[in-house]
């Protein structure tokens, strides 16, 4: 059996035992530690039955054991992550942060994942961001895109307090994304709630400009190999439709158009499957750990 | 004002030592829908000037969907919204203008931008169970010094004491009025002063109830009679209709009806009805009307902005436009998923196309 790299999960709230059962299933990364700041959480509890070690105090805790983790998961909040990246760093640990904290460059395994594999600290941006920006990146890299669109719909039960108290935050992280990874030249991000019982499975439209003679073959060819590429890692993500192209017109702001759309339905590891928007969190996260410990194992050898 | 009038307005409250309640038109932002958000700076001076003059307290000028909206998402505006709600501002004698910002598509930004356009009251609106996502924006508006109000839309589908709930996270985070928004126009009457009601009693003194009504299924105007009745202290309406779906409350009528009820709003109604039938008709495209499509979306609950995209979309792909906002209700769609309408309409044309359902004879 092959060497694994050691993780800790920072955080045992929904996000952080979702993940356990994501790195459960690693073959080059083995979940070994759980921090909580609460022992007798439900999370807490659920990972020492998993045989994780738990340890409820925090990641000081963590950070003053002798044995430490290759990698931490950050799933707390960006206020924990932005306090306690700089002593990750110093302690040789690699963190993939899942919160808003940004300290790390923003990553989306199948657009920029290569260019990160060396930093100490990756941020996975939004859940909106990891289901759209992809996308974006795919039609970028056949045509220029001097606009770019995202649409995330998500059930109002997977969407908690931190997303709810700083909407706009998930809005400017995503827009920016949507530029800088998705490779479109302006970027804009709208995200709807939906309360809807029994809850819907997260969807997300992505509108991008394209030039009115694109190769629109191309595009579309490009669409459909980053599906296949996405569901390596998130299985339940498909396209609903075939890519929609549209002429230029008053209302599309005078711009030809791609629209494409696309359901994220969760693995149900241990979020329900509606919540794709966590679930292409962690999943993400995963990708983004597991290629990093390639790529250090590989080194090594 | 008769006995049995009096009566019935033993639960209403009056706005103001001189107005029983205030009218907010909303023609420059709902109307923005009808319009596929092209009016142009002329329309917007001509058209707050007219309504001002009527004596309207305040007027709405944004997007459709809000600050922001100006996307492929809702369609993109012609004129920037800031550059109308500024020309709106500078045309303004007495009224004040407002804004509409939805969280999740507009920002903060946007807000502090609107006042330094002219923008005196930031009207903030969530679907009618996600109030808790308007908090840091009503605490920024209030520290600007901005008036607010609170739009809970899609009323219709949530029970009065649900909406008393919402209401009270709006009013703690300091808004001003909470309306009751029948964003598809399928309350009929006793639904309405029913959850004004319920919203009432929740916020007490601590803010104002209003009511927004659309027209979908006809009855907007005395929808409102009702929601006054129940202690709605602002009512919104739309010149000539002049919104989305089957369009709003009509504000002349409205205001000829209060005449007669002896609700005093402050509007001048000949100068209302002037304005309506010179001003704002030329502004518009066509009439907003109750055809089927319109009505359906009462009936079946539908986001009323849903109509003109429903209607491009069944153009395009040669389907129904009713069985979209139908199939639109059925998915218990919320307003901002106008893409979900797409997927609708490509749904529709597989089966179409399968033979499991027949041909549309025409573009509804």
């Amino acid at each position: 059996m092959a060497a694994k790299l050691t993780a800790a999960i920072i955080g045992s709230g929904n996000i952080g035992t979702d993940l356990m059962y994501k790195l459960e299933r690693s073959e080059v990364i083995e979940p070994r530690w759980m921090v909580g700041i609460d022992a007798d959480s439900e999370g807490m509890k659920r990972a020492a039955d998993h045989g994780l070690i738990t340890m409820s105090g925090g990641a000081d805790e963590l950070l003053g054991s002798s044995e430490k983790p290759d990698f931490i998961f950050e799933a707390t909040s960006a206020y924990v992550h932005r306090e306690y990246a700089p002593r990750y760093q110093e302690a040789g640990i690699t963190a993939v942060d899942l919160t808003p904290a940004a300290v790390g460059p923003a990553v989306v395994p199948p657009a920029n994942l290569r260019e990160h594999l060396d930093a100490p600290n990756t941020n996975m941006i939004t859940c909106g961001g990891q289901a759209t920006i992809p996308m974006v990146h795919a039609v970028s890299s056949v045509v220029p895109v001097p606009y770019a669109e995202i649409v995330a719909s998500v059930a109002s039960v997977s969407a908690g307090p931190g997303t709810r108290a700083n909407i706009d935050e998930f809005t400017r992280t995503t827009s920016r994304g949507v530029e800088t990874i998705g490779g479109a030249q302006r970027g804009k991000a709208i995200i709807i709630l939906n309360p809807a019982e029994p809850p819907m499975i997260m969807r997300d439209t992505i509108f991008c400009a394209i030039p009115e003679d694109a190769d629109t073959d191309a595009i579309a060819a490009s669409i459909h190999k980053r599906e296949k590429e996405i569901q390596q890692y998130v299985p339940g993500y498909r396209l609903l439709q075939d890519p929609q192209f549209d002429p230029p017109s008053v209302l599309n702001g005078g711009h030809a158009r791609v629209s494409i759309f696309v359901e994220v339905e969760g693995a149900g590891d241990f979020l329900p499957p509606y919540a794709g928007n966590l679930d292409i969190m962690t999943a993400a996260a995963t990708k983004v750990g597991e290629e990093i410990a390639k790529q250090k194992l590989g080194a090594s050898v | 004002m008769t006995t049995a009038q009096s009566d019935l307005m033993a639960n209403a409250r009056k706005y103001s030592d001189t107005l029983d309640i205030r009218v907010t038109d909303s023609s420059l932002r709902d109307g923005s829908h009808h319009k596929r958000h092209q009016f142009t700076e002329d329309e917007v001076r001509s058209i707050v000037g007219a309504l001002d003059d009527a004596g309207v307290p305040v007027i709405e000028v944004t997007h459709g969907d809000g600050l922001g909206g100006s996307s492929f998402n809702y369609g993109f505006s012609k004129t920037p919204e800031q550059l109308l709600i500024k020309a709106a501002a500078e045309t303004a004698k007495r009224a004040k203008i407002a804004f509409l910002m939805l969280p999740g598509l507009g920002t903060k930004d946007d807000i502090r931008a609107a006042q330094d356009n002219g923008g005196q009251i930031c009207r903030i609106a969530t679907h009618c169970t996600e109030a808790d996502v308007s908090i840091q924006h009503f605490g920024l508006a209030r520290d600007l010094g901005l008036e607010t109000v609170g739009f809970l839309m899609m009323s219709h589908s949530q029970p009065p004491e649900k909406l008393a709930g919402q209401a009270r996270i709006m009013a703690d985070a300091g808004c001003q009025c909470v309306y009751v928004v029948d964003s598809a126009g399928a309350l009929v009457l006793e639904d309405v002063s029913d959850r004004v009601a319920a919203v009432r009693a929740e916020l007490g003194d601590d803010a104002q109830v209003g009511f927004h009504g659309h027209e979908n299924l006809d009855i907007a105007i005395a929808n409102s009679i009702h929601a006054v009745r129940a202690g709605a202290q602002q009512v919104d309406g739309s010149i000539r209709r002049f919104g989305a779906g089957a369009g709003n409350t009509p504000t002349e009528a409205f205001v000829g009806v209060c005449d007669k009820l002896g609700i005093t709003t402050g509007i001048d109604f000949m100068k209302i009805a002037d304005a309506a039938q010179d001003v704002v008709r030329p502004a518009m495209p066509s009439e907003c009307l109750v055809d089927r499509s319109a009505m359906m979306m009462g009936y079946a609950g539908c986001y009323s902005s849903f109509l003109k995209h429903a209607e491009g979309h069944a153009e395009r792909y040669n389907v129904s436009a009713a069985e979209i906002l139908i199939e639109a209700g059925n998915r218990k769609l919320v307003g901002g998923q106008e893409d979900q309408l797409i997927d609708i309409a490509l749904e529709l044309k597989k089966k179409q196309d399968a033979g499991i359902v027949p041909p549309v004879s025409r573009v509804l």
